[in-house]
């Protein structure tokens, strides 16, 4: 019979081929979901995994979709490395949207970099705040981060309803429940001027990446996080502070998801709208996972995780589908990942029988 | 017309709080093991889909709630496999798993979504229905409130009864002494696991089924969640599980009556309906600020894998 043993020190080569393996398992999983809802596999694989890459336009709509995901990931990985449980990315991206928009509507009328300079800090003051109150209540009362966090998400969404549909609905728009468009000032200039609508979000996502590896393996807080990830006790004795980390980890998770919302409705949106997110700050967590915890993995987690919405339109459009099937491919990848990971640890035997 | 009020206040509270209690208690049996299932939005979302797809193709609402239960039973030993066998992260893939399920519900509901089901009859107890004010919100119910109060009899009574029930705490309290005088703690985990994912099921089912009736995607809106934050204010005990779930209940006919009453009062319908979620967020405070209320209540290996070393 087959059965687990314990590896005498972790796979390295697992730790990596794990994520690979559960990539495939997706597809396989994928394709026997298109087979089940009597879709031709193949075609549904070619639909929802090729033809969103397969020209230009396309590669530029999966840029767009994955800086987002940069943002948020980077940003919880830093806490994830130290069991911070931030699960609330998809609030705090929100919150951020809001606060990046107010100021866009205050300087409607307004030229000038200031405009844009002054959206960033606020998108990440915004989703800071929102991070700061599981974080508080972490250290001040103990209260569990995970629930605190996620019902904040829901919260969050309200009051952007409530925002969109009384003070910051747009006068002329017909009671439409959006805000007006920004001005031009307000909106993140595009990097190329091909119609593409990467903008220089990609670039600042880019930057997040870069800082979050030199805090992660460079600097001495994150190095403590790591530390508190692996050994609590072992980070207590040594007089690491447990809520300096948790404090870090969240208001880092809250900084990039506002900054993530802020890119969303200075970017593609123009706007804000009580649609300010597209679930990235969720599937930000499957990408930091997948990553693992990993700002170089980020990059190309986040590249797979945007295909996989791109994805989700295509078969909407062409093999009608409901474009929720992001999320099940999501929620798919994630579960496999977990468990091809027993074999980081353990490999299989075939159990030989011991004669005496 | 005062008590008539108050009558309709407490009918509506003790169904709101329904699912919540049917949840919340098999959560309870499943950390009462050990194991910390994050997943309850998505079992719940899947249950009420399966509930309500089956109820309208088949026009049995019996058939309905056991589909929802096994849709929900499904996803947890989905999750059990990962956690159990596999060793997963147990936070991690109780995330994921409501990842799956709140997607994969939202997909196969897509074609339900314009769809309404019968309401269902309340089954009235003669005599004890008209009793004044509290007769018709205990006595005059749809099935499933009265199946949470057995739920509730029955899981009592398995806990804190049954020779069972005690070496499934222990097995939550102390996996190694439980294996090492021949429980198997593995299968035990599974069981209460698998349980925890069914009432999560016949939980989602009522939503879909007796409480709307219809499908919309995202209607669970949080009660999973919710239900979890129950179990910790509750501190792992059934009856404080029942007393959270009619005081969250309430919070949630709360807003709903002042919307309906028209007041005129300047109060936004979004901040009404975030109190549910801001409620749960005062009582974990609450609950979680003696650090020792937490500590000495929780089940001791909750969360953590065990892995027997035959």
């Amino acid at each position: 019979m087959l059965r687990l043993e314990r590896r005498p020190e972790a796979s390295h080569l697992m730790s990596y081929a794990s994520p690979a393996i559960a990539i495939v398992l997706m597809l396989i999983g994928g394709l026997l979901l298109f087979a089940f809802l009597g879709k031709n596999p193949i075609e549904g694989f070619k639909v929802f995994f090729i033809n969103p890459i397969s020209d230009l336009w396309g590669l530029s709509e999966l840029l767009l979709k994955a800086t987002p995901l940069m943002l948020v990931a980077v940003g919880l990985a830093i806490g994830f490395r130290a069991n911070v449980w931030n699960i609330g990315a998809e609030g705090q991206l929100v919150v951020g949207g809001i606060a990046a928009s107010a100021v866009a509507l205050y300087f409607q009328d307004s030229e000038g970099a200031h405009v844009l300079i002054l959206m960033i800090i606020a998108g990440c003051i915004g989703g800071m705040s929102w991070a700061a109150i599981p974080a508080f209540l972490k250290t001040r009362f103990n209260t569990n981060e995970i629930l605190v966090s996620l019902m904040l998400v829901y919260v969050s969404q309200l009051l952007v309803s409530w925002l969109v549909h009384g003070p910051m609905m747009d006068p002329d728009g017909f009671n439409f429940p959006q805000s007006a468009m920004f001005a031009d000032s307000a909106l993140l200039p595009l990097l190329f001027d091909d119609g593409s609508r990467v903008n220089v979000a990609f670039v600042l996502a880019i930057g997040a990446l870069l800082a979050g590896y030199i805090f992660m393996f460079r600097s001495f807080a994150g190095f403590q996080m790591q530390v508190a990830g692996y050994a609590k006790d072992a980070a207590r004795y040594a007089g690491f502070s447990a809520k300096k980390m948790i404090w870090i980890g969240l208001l880092s998770g809250g900084g990039m998801a506002g900054l993530a919302g802020m890119s969303e409705v200075a970017g593609p949106m123009g706007q804000i709208t009580d649609q300010v997110s597209s679930n990235y700050g969720f599937a930000a967590i499957i990408v930091a996972f997948v990553a693992r915890l990993n700002p170089v993995g980020i990059f190309f987690a986040s590249l797979l995780m945007a295909l996989l919405y791109l994805g989700g339109e295509q078969a909407q459009q062409y093999l009608n589908l409901p474009s929720s099937i992001s999320l099940v491919f999501q929620g798919m990848l994630l579960l496999f990942l977990l468990g091809s990971d027993v074999f980081i640890n353990y490999r299989l035997r075939w159990n030989r029988e011991v004669t005496a | 017309m005062e008590s008539s009020i108050l009558t309709s206040i407490l009918f509506a509270t003790i169904v709101a709080g329904t699912p919540l209690i049917i949840v919340a208690l098999g959560q309870l049996v499943a950390e009462k093991s050990g194991v910390l299932n994050l997943g309850a939005e998505g079992m719940m979302s899947m249950g009420a889909i399966a509930g309500f797809a089956i109820t309208f193709e088949t026009g049995s609402v019996w058939l309905g709630v056991l589909g929802g239960m096994a849709a929900g039973a499904l996803m947890s030993y989905l999750f059990a496999v990962v956690v159990l066998t596999l060793m997963g992260n147990q936070v991690a893939t109780g995330l994921a798993l409501s990842i799956l399920g709140v997607g994969l519900s939202a997909f196969i509901g897509k074609s339900y979504e314009s769809e309404i089901l019968p309401t269902i009859e309340a089954i009235r107890i003669p005599l004890l229905a008209d009793i004044p004010i509290i007769g018709e919100p205990l006595f005059a119910q749809q099935s499933l409130v009265y199946f949470s109060w057995a739920l509730f009899g029955a899981i009592v009574w398995f806990l804190y009864r049954s020779r069972p029930g005690l070496v499934l705490r222990a097995v939550g309290e102390s996996p190694s002494s439980a294996h090492s005088i021949g429980y198997p703690v593995i299968r035990i985990r599974y069981l209460a696991t698998i349980f925890g994912g069914a009432m999560a099921g016949i939980g989602g089912a009522f939503l879909s089924v007796f409480y709307t009736p219809l499908w919309v995607e995202g209607m669970v809106a949080g009660r999973g969640w919710i239900a979890i934050a129950l179990v910790v204010f509750a501190t792992w005990r059934p009856f404080r599980v029942l007393v959270g779930a009619y005081l969250f209940g309430g919070v949630m006919v709360a807003q709903l009556f002042v919307q309906g009453s028209g007041l005129e009062i300047n109060i936004p319908s979004q901040f009404l309906s975030s109190l549910p979620y801001l409620a749960t967020i005062i009582v974990l405070v609450i609950i979680s600020r003696d650090q020792n209320t937490v500590r000495l209540n929780a089940p001791v290996s909750l969360g953590q894998p065990y892995r027997p070393d035959a």
